[in-house]
């Protein structure tokens, strides 16, 4: 019998690996593409909750953070396009322009 | 006309004030000086005018009965009534006007200031033609009428105080009149300073009058003084006074011991010398005296002390007029010497016969020294009688003239001279002033030597003008020619030679007024013997009416003493006149000559007794080194210590304060800039500026919360 | 029994290709097993019965978004990559950091609130119409607004991206 918790679950081992992904590869379109990981972890709890709720406004919600999730993307890049012409640099760690 | 007295003083004010504004109006605004006659007319209309006035309202006055001929205006009230507290502990209401008195003493001085001073503006038309300053000489003249007339007109002390002042700054500009000559500069702060001295002794008396009797009224104090006794046995109130009033007197009238401003006063123009220093200012302070015979002779040491300086700077300063080379300086020193006489008869309480010779000197040395201007002009501005001589054919009217005021003031029986010196010189010894009498003798002798002496090298003998040179032609000059001499200064030498002429009639004309004065003006104080009243005394007696009665020595009415007197003065002035006609016209003596067969002696006379110099030394010097010395202790305790050491202990301070600044204040701000240093390179590591560190960082605070979370919900 | 077993498979590849994404040393293979994983994650939408959202999982994201990325990635050409070390220094503390924080949350899923832990009817009843038209009602209806706030959020995020690529105006023509 799968539970929502089994999902719970799941999500929960996304998360982490996307969060993983963000904290330890240099490469900056990894690190985005794991944030699509959690983004999509989150997705999966949405879901399991509108199955357990049998109230499809989860869904709703889901396609919400897709859209955000595309925006985001969608940016994202473009930043990553921007500081390669300007940079000729996508490794995060060579990356300080905030420091002081 | 007695109503008209305040124009009196007006006229010369207003004619002062109307010639300097057009003047300056002229010279600042058009740059064009001032039309000559324009301004001479101005001046001597007012002069004309306010002396035809003095001689209505004298003429009024005499119209009064004898005991009633005062008359006072009062124009305003000057100081308001004040409470003022008297030396006694009382109260009183102490108020001054703005009020002139015309009393038989006031009438005199008007007459003589504005009739001498009348004919010496005449003649200054004439003098100072040339003259670039014309108009400022004449403003100052008329300023110096008002001045004058304001201090004989007074009703009160403060008035005649303004009058003093006046003709002192008048003095003052005159002798420096011109200005550009550095010695003409010097004798105008001369006399300005010597002034000042006596001024401050006439304030004081003024103080003391003012918190003794409550008033400076003339009528007031006097009547006050009236009932005071006479202090003979002690130095009391009115001794001190009365000093006082004398230190101003002896500086206005050039006695000792500041008569000093007097002979280099002669800088000035000639009219000015004549009309100032001769005839008018000098004889303030005898007016002054005579205005205040009411206090002096109830103090009789100040009139020993009066009697006694008025006789010493007679024979003091005519010794000196022996030797003198500059025309006006003989002129100077006999004027000094006259009025050395004035105060002399003051001194021994015969204040009518000083004035009476006040009024008779204003004549004769008007005269002298108007001549003496027309010999100078006549000379082209040469004053050193060592280059005269033989003057008499070139200038007649100037001789004619001259020789009468000299004779005048040797004192010749007929002229104005003899009835006011034989006076003073009988009065000395009829009242038992011996010695006084003795040395106004001596005195009388040397006058008439010593202006023979002038009269002699002036008019008498070789022309010594004229180098070795013959004189070539007679050259007329029918008028002065002032400016261009001055341009070319003197007596030309060598070549061209420019021959002595005879001055213009406008100076002529007031010498030959004046020697008529000179030779009549005596006839209304004829002595009792002739005339059996003085009408002088008697005209003046309304004047003396609060004089302390003066000891009766006795020989009073010996007419036939009097007589041998004036027998004797008369004979020694025809000594005097023999000798100097011995020596200068029989002997031929020069000038230069002197100096060889006297020595010692004419260094003595000649030097002024080095009076200037004692006073160099003694006042001026030390005065000198007094500022010096204050100067030291200015420069030294108070730049020194004062100010630098002020200017020290603050720079002190303020080093200190910048230490502090710098190790305390700064210290503490570097101190926290270095700790946030210190720490800052502590915390600054965890800025990493690595998107990622601050992720990791973000992640430890989630589990945080998380923690926080399920602690508290647990 | 057949429900477990492709959940289990279907969590599984998810987990693994998830896990690959991470691990690949090259940009283009982390965007295949991106792929791949969202594939899976779509896959287990169609076993939650959420039809339609599976359906938008793979039009977006594997149409829209990761097409996007590869072509950023064949834009960039950082060829470089497979020479250098993949990590950043600090992957041990973030491993563990991402370790706790994992161990947190499971711990509250097993100790947390009766919510979570409620048993769920295995398979809901099944709607009465299509999972379509209930999203669809539930997007046009209660949420419209927000619905119309995503759009301009996207259109704002075209517009953005369109700018941040494009560089200074002169650059290109």
């Amino acid at each position: 019998m799968i539970t929502t918790s089994h999902y719970l679950i799941l999500s929960t081992i996304i998360l982490t690996i996307g969060i993983v992904g963000v904290l330890t590869r240099r490469n900056v379109l990894i690190v985005l593409m794991s944030i699509e990981l959690i983004f999509n972890a989150v997705n999966i709890n949405l879901v399991a909750f509108s199955k357990q709720l049998q109230n499809t406004i989860g869904q709703v919600f889901v396609v919400f953070v897709i859209t955000v999730a595309a925006a985001e993307a969608a940016v994202g890049l473009g930043i990553v396009i921007a500081l390669f012409r300007n940079k000729e640099k996508i490794n995060l760690d060579e990356i300080d322009l905030l420091k002081w | 006309m007695l109503k008209y007295l305040w124009l009196i003083p007006l006229l010369p004010l207003a004619g002062s004030a109307l010639i300097g504004l057009i003047g300056l109006y002229r010279v600042r605004v058009i740059g064009r000086k001032p039309n000559k006659t324009l301004v001479h007319t101005i001046a001597v209309g007012a002069v004309a005018i306010a002396c035809l006035l003095s001689l209505g309202a004298i003429h009024d006055l005499m119209s009064l009965p004898q005991d009633e001929r005062v008359y006072e205006t009062v124009s305003f009230t000057w100081i308001p009534a004040t409470p003022l507290k008297l030396t006694n502990g009382a109260w009183a209401t102490f108020k001054v006007d703005w009020a002139y008195r015309l009393d038989p003493l006031s009438a005199v001085m008007i007459f003589v200031v504005t009739f001498v001073g009348f004919l010496i503006h005449v003649y200054s038309i004439g003098y100072m033609y040339e003259d670039s300053g014309y108009w400022r000489f004449f403003a100052y003249l008329n300023l110096f009428m008002f001045a004058m007339l304001t201090l004989v007109l007074g009703n009160n002390f403060l008035i005649l105080f303004v009058g003093w002042e006046g003709v002192g700054l008048c003095s003052y500009l005159l002798i420096g009149f011109y200005f550009e000559k550095k010695s003409a500069g010097d004798a105008g702060k001369k006399a300005f300073i010597v002034n000042r001295i006596g001024d401050t002794g006439f304030v004081i008396a003024m103080m003391l009058i003012a918190v003794t009797f409550g008033t400076l009224n003339f009528e007031e104090v006097f009547r006050a003084a009236g009932a005071w006794p006479t202090e003979t046995m002690t130095w009391g109130l009115l001794t001190g006074i009365t000093l006082f009033l004398f230190l101003g007197a002896t500086g206005k009238s050039a006695q000792i011991p500041l008569y000093v401003w007097l002979p280099d006063a002669m800088e000035g123009p000639t009219p000015v010398s004549a009309l100032i220093h001769a005839a008018t200012m000098v004889t303030a302070g005898v007016y002054m005296v005579v205005r205040c015979n009411a206090l002096f002779s109830r103090a009789p040491h100040t009139m020993a002390i009066v009697a006694g300086i008025g006789v010493a700077t007679a024979i003091f300063a005519a010794t000196i007029g022996f030797f003198q080379r500059d025309i006006k300086r003989v002129l100077a020193y006999s004027t000094v010497s006259q009025l050395g006489y004035m105060f002399t008869a003051c001194g021994v309480g015969t204040f009518a016969a000083g004035l009476f010779h006040v009024y008779t000197h204003a004549f004769f040395k008007a005269l002298l020294f108007l001549g003496s201007g027309s010999v100078i002009m006549g000379m082209h501005h040469e004053q050193d009688m060592a280059k005269m001589g033989g003057l008499r054919k070139y200038m007649p009217w100037t001789y004619a003239t001259m020789l009468i005021g000299t004779l005048a003031i040797a004192g010749i029986p007929g002229l104005a001279g003899f009835f006011s010196k034989d006076e003073i010189l009988w009065r000395a010894y009829g009242g038992g002033h011996k010695i006084i009498w003795f040395v106004a003798f001596l005195t009388a002798g040397c006058t008439a030597f010593y202006m023979f002496r002038l009269i002699f090298l002036t008019f008498f003998g070789q022309p010594r003008f004229l180098d070795a040179a013959e004189p070539a032609e007679e050259s007329h000059h029918s008028h002065g020619g002032h400016g261009q001499d001055t341009v070319h200064g003197g007596v030309g030498h060598g070549h061209g030679v420019r021959l002595p002429h005879e001055s213009p009639k406008s100076m002529i004309i007031p010498l030959v007024v004046l020697a008529v004065g000179s030779i009549v003006a005596g006839y209304v104080g004829m002595p009792s013997y002739i005339t059996h009243t003085n009408l002088w005394e008697h005209f003046l007696d309304p004047v003396f009416r609060y004089q302390a009665p003066v000891s009766d020595h006795g020989g009073h009415d010996a007419a036939s003493t009097e007589i041998l007197m004036t027998a004797l003065s008369v004979l020694i002035a025809g000594a005097g006149i023999f000798l100097a006609y011995w020596i200068y016209n029989r002997r031929k003596t020069q000038p230069a000559d002197e100096q060889r067969s006297l020595g010692v002696v004419y260094q003595c006379f000649f030097n002024k007794y080095y009076v200037d110099q004692i006073y160099d030394a003694l006042i001026i010097h030390r005065t000198k080194d007094l500022g010096t010395g204050l100067w030291a202790f200015d420069r030294n305790v108070i730049d020194g210590l004062g100010v630098n050491g002020s200017g020290w202990v603050t720079r002190s301070l303020g080093r200190l304060s910048g230490v502090f600044d710098k190790y305390i204040v700064d210290g503490a701000v570097n101190l926290l800039a270095w700790m946030a240093d210190r720490f800052s390179y502590i915390f600054r590591r965890i800025q990493t500026g690595l998107v990622q560190s601050y992720a990791m960082v973000i992640m430890v605070g989630v589990i945080a919360f998380f923690s926080l979370y399920m602690y508290l919900s647990k | 029994m057949i429900e477990p077993i492709m959940f289990y498979v279907t969590a599984g590849l998810i987990v693994l290709f998830s896990i690959l994404v991470i691990t690949a040393r090259n940009a283009v293979h982390c965007a295949i097993y991106l792929i791949a994983a969202l594939l899976s994650i779509a896959a287990l939408y169609i076993y939650m019965h959420a039809e339609f959202i599976a359906a938008i999982q793979i039009l977006t994201y594997v149409g829209g978004i990761m097409v996007l990325f590869l072509m950023v990635i064949m834009l960039i050409n950082f060829n470089e990559e497979s020479r250098m070390r993949k990590a950043t220094g600090q992957w041990k503390a973030a491993i563990l950091v991402s370790l706790t924080l994992a161990g947190l949350m499971l711990y509250f899923f097993f100790k947390g609130g009766p919510v979570i832990t409620a048993s769920v009817p295995a398979a809901g009843p099944v709607p009465v119409s299509g999972n379509t038209e209930i999203v669809g009602w539930g997007l046009y209806v209660p949420y419209v607004l927000p619905f119309e706030i995503a759009s301009l959020l996207l259109l704002v995020a075209i517009i953005g991206s369109v700018l941040l690529a494009k560089g200074k105006a002169d650059t290109w023509d």
